[in-house]
């Protein structure tokens, strides 16, 4: 798989690493079917920060599982760099998400009863890290997020803000080319959001991450370069936030 | 991979360990037992085997009656003590030949008294069955052509009725006749039916015929054969001797029965070997019910952490690598508990061979044979939870609580 297909779209000098072409997505069949995607078009370059907002049943999450290889479109392509997603089996996506993609869940999502450090190596296990590498990558993550000494704690002994920074070092560990996160600050207060926030725009600016966040909070949409507004399946609004921070 | 998932099915043992231990117990128990089992009846096969040979290999028991099985035998017309001497007499490469014949008794000496087996024989009788006398003296041809009351006593004898008391030369009551204790046999502990060949008195033939039988029967005539001659022969003379003492026609079948040793031991050894193989089956079935305990667990294990499989896959665990980690989680938890319950069987084996007074014989091939079934175990009842792990959809995996 290659990542340095430069693609040159508008005149811009950016690599396209996500693209939806009439993304459709059918649940169940016949009359109890439920069209969740209506032929949705996206693109998303690298090294952008999107925010995609709506209402629940607008089809933000069925994005979100497309986006993530978790789920296929019914219909229509999704390009993740050069490689068509809809083509790939299960393995293949699961390589994918391997290799590109990291994930953070609303709810956290770590491994109980394990240690910080034992969760963030989870996917450098995977990838097959030496022992001493997969320490040392791990380590350098959970010092990204700001838990340089937790290694040793387990979820249960960790706030929410906390746990979900562990999540965050774990999807950052490998490097991916994008970080899916699914209403990353659902569970916490507003300050533990706002610096949960403040991690993703720093992660995103500092390193180029490209992030794809679905939430509901406009406060935390507004962290976001670019704002994609769902409704009945289809992008309602897709705008640059032009905030000044 | 393998590897990965030895890496990842370690972190979860520890991560439950109670669990994890708790899955293992059917394992341990399993196959602690069978291995016992298998270590228990060897030492007594063994044992069995020893006992006969030092019995003598090349002893023939000569019974009356028509033999209907191994060892079993009804209807008899009983020998007098001139069929033995015309066993001794007529057949060569007969060694010793020795009537016998025996009733329980009382013997009673002072106010001590104890329950005994009577033998009534000749000299011959020490030498058949391979004993001698460790003080006094055998009996003279004058005590065995008249009768007299004399006797030889073994060590259980010796020591229920004198304790720490001299024995040579006193007198033991035996029902309504006093015998003086002419001598004692030497020990020699356990017989192979699990007799105390100790408990014994001999005295002359004559002796329990006049005095306590009250009858000419001989119940039993035991043969030994020179070392080195045919048992088979001398079976076939003395069967083709008797028939014509016995008067019987071409056509009747024998109304005696001449047992080999070897043959008997075939029938004990036989015997606990049937038995330990179905200890063992018994044992092997806790086993399987082990190994359905793992997939019990497992399965339980699988729903429990529906969620935890769906982070793996999200994060890009592929199906077989989820797969591998349940399988070797199950073979790992079973072939530790075969492990364990190798120990367990060692331990046990050790203390029962103690109480049951056999030899222990250390069967490595079991315990190899029991390790990898145990592991096998793993792999076949771990095959399907770790399917259905593998076959999970993250989304709906994730959304588990």
């Amino acid at each position: 798989m290659k990542t340095d297909n430069v693609i040159n779209t508008n005149g811009e000098d950016r690599r396209r690493l996500i693209e939806f072409r009439g993304v459709t997505k059918i649940y169940g069949a016949g009359h109890s079917s439920m069209e969740a995607l209506r032929g949705v078009d996206l693109r998303v370059d690298e090294g952008e920060f999107v925010a995609i907002m709506g209402p629940s049943g607008s089809g933000k999450s069925t994005c979100m599982n497309i986006l993530g290889c978790l789920d296929t479109p019914t219909a229509g392509t999704y390009m993740f760099t050069d490689v068509e997603v809809g083509q790939l089996n299960r393995n293949q996506r699961a390589l994918l998400r391997r290799h590109y993609q990291g994930f953070v869940f609303q709810g956290y999502n770590l491994l109980s009863r394990t240690s910080a450090l034992e969760n963030v190596e989870l996917p450098l296990i995977y990838r097959g890290t030496p022992a001493g590498e997969r320490r040392t990558r791990a380590l350098e993550a959970l010092e990204t997020v700001g838990l340089k000494g937790w290694e040793s704690h387990t979820p249960g002994e960790l706030s929410g803000g906390e746990q979900q920074r562990v999540a965050i070092a774990r999807a950052i560990v490998t490097g991916p080319a994008v970080l899916l996160a699914d209403e990353p600050t659902g569970n916490l207060d507003t300050a533990r959001s706002r610096e949960i926030m403040e991690l993703l725009t720093s992660l995103n600016y500092n390193r180029g991450i490209t992030i794809i966040m679905v939430t509901h909070e406009r406060d935390m949409a507004a962290y976001g370069k670019r704002i994609i507004r769902f409704r009945d399946g289809l992008i309602a609004s897709d705008e640059q936030n032009g905030r000044d921070r | 991979m393998l590897w990965n998932a030895i890496l990842l099915s370690l972190r979860e043992i520890r991560r439950n360990i109670l669990r994890s231990f708790l899955t293992t117990l059917g394992i341990v128990i399993g196959v602690g037992a069978v291995i016992t089992m298998v270590t228990i009846g060897g030492g007594a096969t063994a044992q069995v085997r020893e006992q006969i040979a030092s019995m003598g290999s090349n002893l023939l028991m000569v019974s009356p009656g028509k033999r209907l099985g191994p060892g079993q035998t009804s209807g008899t017309v009983p020998f007098k003590v001139n069929d033995a001497e015309a066993i001794a007499g007529n057949i060569s490469s007969v060694a010793a030949v020795a009537p016998v014949s025996s009733q329980s008794v009382k013997a009673i000496f002072g106010n001590q008294n104890w329950s005994t087996m009577v033998t009534g024989s000749d000299n011959q009788y020490f030498r058949v069955t391979n004993r001698s006398l460790g003080v006094g003296r055998p009996f003279s041809d004058s005590e065995l052509r008249s009768g007299a009351a004399v006797c030889v006593i073994g060590e259980t004898v010796r020591r229920k009725l004198f304790g720490g008391q001299k024995a040579l030369g006193e007198r033991i009551r035996l029902q309504k006749i006093s015998c003086e204790v002419i001598g004692l046999l030497e020990g020699k502990g356990q017989s192979t039916m699990g007799t105390d060949q100790d408990d014994i008195v001999v005295i002359p033939l004559l002796t329990l015929q006049r005095r306590i039988t009250g009858n000419q029967d001989v119940a039993l005539i035991q043969v030994s054969v020179h070392q080195g001659a045919s048992t088979d022969r001398v079976q076939q003379d003395i069967e083709r001797l008797l028939r014509e003492r016995r008067h019987l026609s071409p056509s009747d079948d024998n109304n005696f029965n001449v047992m080999d040793m070897k043959e008997i031991a075939k029938m004990l050894t036989g015997t606990t070997q049937l038995l330990t193989a179905l200890l063992t089956a018994v044992a092997a079935v806790s086993l399987l019910v082990g190994g359905i305990g793992i997939m019990n667990i497992m399965l339980v294990s699988v729903t429990e952490r529906t969620r935890e499989i769906g982070i793996r896959l999200a994060i890009g665990a592929l199906e077989r690598e989820v797969l591998m980690q349940f399988l070797v989680e199950a073979v790992v938890l079973s072939s530790f508990g075969g492990l364990i319950g190798i120990v367990l069987a060692l331990i046990s084996s050790v203390w029962l061979v103690g109480v049951l007074r056999v030899p222990f014989i250390f069967n490595v091939g079991i315990v190899v044979v029991a390790f990898l079934f145990s592991a096998a175990v793993g792999v076949i009842f771990g095959y399907f939870p770790a399917l259905k792990a593998a076959r999970l959809d993250p989304i709906e995996a994730l959304r588990h609580e």
